[in-house]
């Protein structure tokens, strides 16, 4: 027998985890104490919201579910704002909170929080266990619910009694839930529609999202494009799904996106979209789109089919499955027409790279950024313009660029670099943010520190809430409220309080060995950009 | 137009608060949702009349599909369903309205489950639209309680709905 608290941490042993991000507090004590006795790392985040956004970016590197600590009542509260990025973007992130003991749930008792209540309409999953002989197959079922069929979060609330109770600890090998199946291999029939309409088509076009990721299908996507000569768009979470430097790439789609892209999306005759949902910011006309346009949708969740846009021809299944039932059968043909219509397009719209007086040109800089990395090198763009020159600019030929699309948190990209780089120690990591939401996340500078985790920090300084304000501008006569950052501390001089190196520029001609310095330097680095608070979003 | 949606769910704690919860945070309207347990002690099934259209009724298989717990989904075709209603209703009555409350009750087909020296309280299991006729019928003496349960629905014929495939 062994205690709950311990057989939560044998499971954690028991799915792969090696490292594991978190905040504790009194009723999540027992598991911590257990967790003394492991080889898991433990990363203690300076904010619980940190340790979720952390997890998320450590899952979207290892395509696996990643865990996140809190404790109950406002250590749990803390982690919603992370659970629900997750749930928007579909990462398989499992957050463990504790809870007051189980005699005293509902009695309003100190820290004590319905956080599974609270969370019910942004996770995949919860569970409140009352019964400590159950951990086994709920951290087993949790694991396999996060990272299978559409990914997401899953939350495990366990009461402090519980934890303490002994159990016979028996990991279940394998997983029945008789209620849940997410299909993987495209119906034939649906399969041979799609063949059909690509060798009618004169101007196909694809269109990735983040689910391409997930399924890991950005090879088999590139492999159809290259066989039927089908150019390729991505939302703002397909960003990087096949490399950027491609020919048969053109951007993003979207009222941030690329010309090319967008008109890629307006003249195109056949749509393949490929785990996409057809957000808002992504296609702001579906209704004009799925009348024009054939849609092909394919995507692993069938609610997504015809909730924002009607396709011709639905396809529920595992994308990167799909997409080789498509290859195998599908013959080669030429769209090089098409192609140069839209390269045309491309290159004739040459993004300003101009150098400014006394700032920062941030669409140059993130482009010599790009060329500065290394190949497969992780950029982590943060939400407001900083997110969008980011998006744009990125060129890395086979790197991953990561942010918070669907919800948009500001704050997500310092911890998310961080769970990215110690997913993947080898590779360099970079957060791209703001000064407003760096602002909302500098408390991990502490944990960079303490970590010694050498993610490096670009921090775009123009003093303002630069997105708001440019909506202010051009939706609100230009009048002016709660935008301005007025007297934004010495960036570097705080992360030099937290022994983090760091240094500051306000020209592009110091940018390029501003970036040496930085990618030479062995540990983490802040660089911050002075940029004209006028600066254009596109 | 109003839809008929059978749902068998694990008979655990919380489940009704996930599906009643979806049906809020995405909009959809309910009219009335019914829950109880099957022959088998593990599995609840619940029904939903949803008002709406082709697109919303879709979403809402889609969506409660999604939720771990809920292992089928059916939308019963209204020209195959079997639908009722229970309903309570006290009504004030004094010893001269007795007779005539009687009367419709009998015509209803209605019950009369308990009787006091200044209201009668009437018991009637039938359709939404026919418990709305007795509830008309019955408005005029004064209605002081109404209690509906929410429609249970099932198909005609031998169609059954089951865990198994
Ligand atoms: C947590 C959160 N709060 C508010 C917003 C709304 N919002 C979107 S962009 C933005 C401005 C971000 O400012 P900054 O980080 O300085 O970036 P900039 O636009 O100046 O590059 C705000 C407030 C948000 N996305 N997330
Ligand atoms: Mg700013």
């Amino acid at each position: 027998m062994i205690s709950a608290a311990e057989a939560m941490v044998k499971c954690l042993e028991k799915e792969g985890i090696k490292t594991v991000f978190g905040y504790p507090g009194a009723a999540i004590c027992p598991f911590y104490d257990a967790l003394a006795d492991s080889g898991i790392r433990h990363v203690l985040v300076r904010q619980e919201q940190n340790g979720g956004h952390a997890a998320n970016g450590y899952a979207r590197i290892t395509g696996k579910p990643a865990v996140c600590i809190a404790t109950s009542g406002p250590g749990a509260t803390n982690l919603i704002t992370a659970i629900a990025t997750a749930y928007m973007d579909s990462i398989p992130v499992v957050a463990i909170t504790g809870q007051v003991n189980s005699d005293l749930l509902g009695r309003d008792v100190f820290q004590e929080a319905d956080i599974t209540g609270a969370v019910e309409s942004f996770v995949k999953h919860s569970y409140l266990v009352k019964n400590a002989e159950d951990i086994p197959r709920i951290f087993k079922e949790a694991f396999y619910i996060a990272g299978s069929g559409r990914p997401g979060p899953v939350l495990i609330d366990v009461p402090m009694d519980v934890q303490k109770v002994p159990i016979a600890f028996d990991y279940p090998k394998s997983i029945s839930i008789r209620s849940y199946n997410p299909s993987t291999k495209g119906h034939p029939v649906q399969i041979k529609r799609v063949i059909a309409a690509i060798s009618e088509a004169e101007k196909p076009l694809i269109c990735a999202g983040g689910g391409v990721f997930a399924a890991d299908a950005g090879g088999e996507l590139l492999e159809l494009a290259q066989k039927c000569s089908i150019p390729i768009v991505t939302t703002m979470m397909g960003i990087s799904a096949v490399p950027v430097d491609h020919p048969l790439y053109f951007g993003m789609i979207g009222s941030h996106g690329k010309k090319a892209a967008n008109t890629a999306l307006l003249t195109a005759d056949l749509l393949i979209l490929i785990g996409a949902r057809v957000g808002d910011r992504a296609v702001s006309t579906p209704g004009i789109l799925e009348k024009r346009t054939k849609i092909i949708h394919i995507d692993i969740d069938p609610a997504e089919i015809g909730k924002n846009m009607e396709a011709a021809i639905p396809l529920v299944g595992d994308a990167s499955i799909i997409l080789k039932q498509i290859i195998d059968k599908v013959a080669p043909c030429d769209h090089s027409a098409w192609n140069a219509e839209l390269n045309a397009l491309k290159t004739s719209i040459v993004p300003d790279m101009e150098e400014r007086p006394r700032t920062v040109n941030p669409k140059a800089f993130i482009t010599l950024l790009s060329q500065k990395l290394n190949d497969n090198a992780v950029v982590v763009a943060d939400v407001g313009q900083n997110q969008i020159w980011t998006a744009n600019q990125f060129m890395v030929p086979h790197g991953r660029f990561l942010t918070s699309g669907g919800m948009g948190t500001m704050g997500y990209s310092v911890p998310a670099a961080m769970g990215a780089k110690l997913a993947d120690p080898g590779r360099q990591v970079i957060a791209v943010c703001g000064d407003g939401s760096f602002q909302m996340q500098m408390m991990e500078l502490a944990t960079i520190r303490q970590h010694d985790i050498p993610v490096k920090i670009i921090v775009m300084k123009n003093q303002r809430l630069g997105m708001v304000r440019e909506l202010q501008t051009k939706g609100y006569h230009d009048r002016q409220i709660a935008v301005d950052l007025e007297n934004v501390p010495d960036i570097p001089k705080l992360a030099a309080a937290y022994g983090i190196p760091a240094k500051s520029i306000t020209s592009l001609k110091d940018a390029g060995s501003a970036i040496d310095e930085m990618l030479a330097a062995d540990g983490p680095y802040l660089l911050e950009c002075i940029v004209d608070p006028d600066e254009a979003t596109l | 137009m109003k839809y008929t949606i059978s749902i068998l769910v694990e008979n655990h704690p919380g489940v009704l608060s996930r599906v009643s919860g979806l049906f809020s945070r995405r909009s959809f309207n309910i009219d009335s949702l019914a829950v109880g347990v099957t022959d088998d002690p593990t599995v609840s099934r619940i029904t939903i009349i949803v008002d709406g259209n082709e697109y919303t009724v879709e979403q809402v298989e889609k969506q409660l599909n999604k939720l771990i717990d809920v292992i089928k989904v059916k939308t019963l075709a209204p020209a195959e369903t079997i639908s009722r209603e229970l309903l309570l209703v006290k009504v004030a009555a004094g010893a001269a309205e007795r007779g005539e409350i009687m009367n419709i009750v009998r015509i209803t087909d209605s019950k009369i489950c308990d009787i006091s020296r200044t209201t009668m309280t009437i018991e009637a299991s039938d359709t939404t639209e026919r418990l709305e006729t007795l509830l008309e019928l019955l408005r005029p003496y004064g209605l002081r309680e109404v209690i509906r349960t929410g429609t249970i629905a099932t198909q005609r014929g031998s169609d059954f709905i089951t865990v198994k495939k």
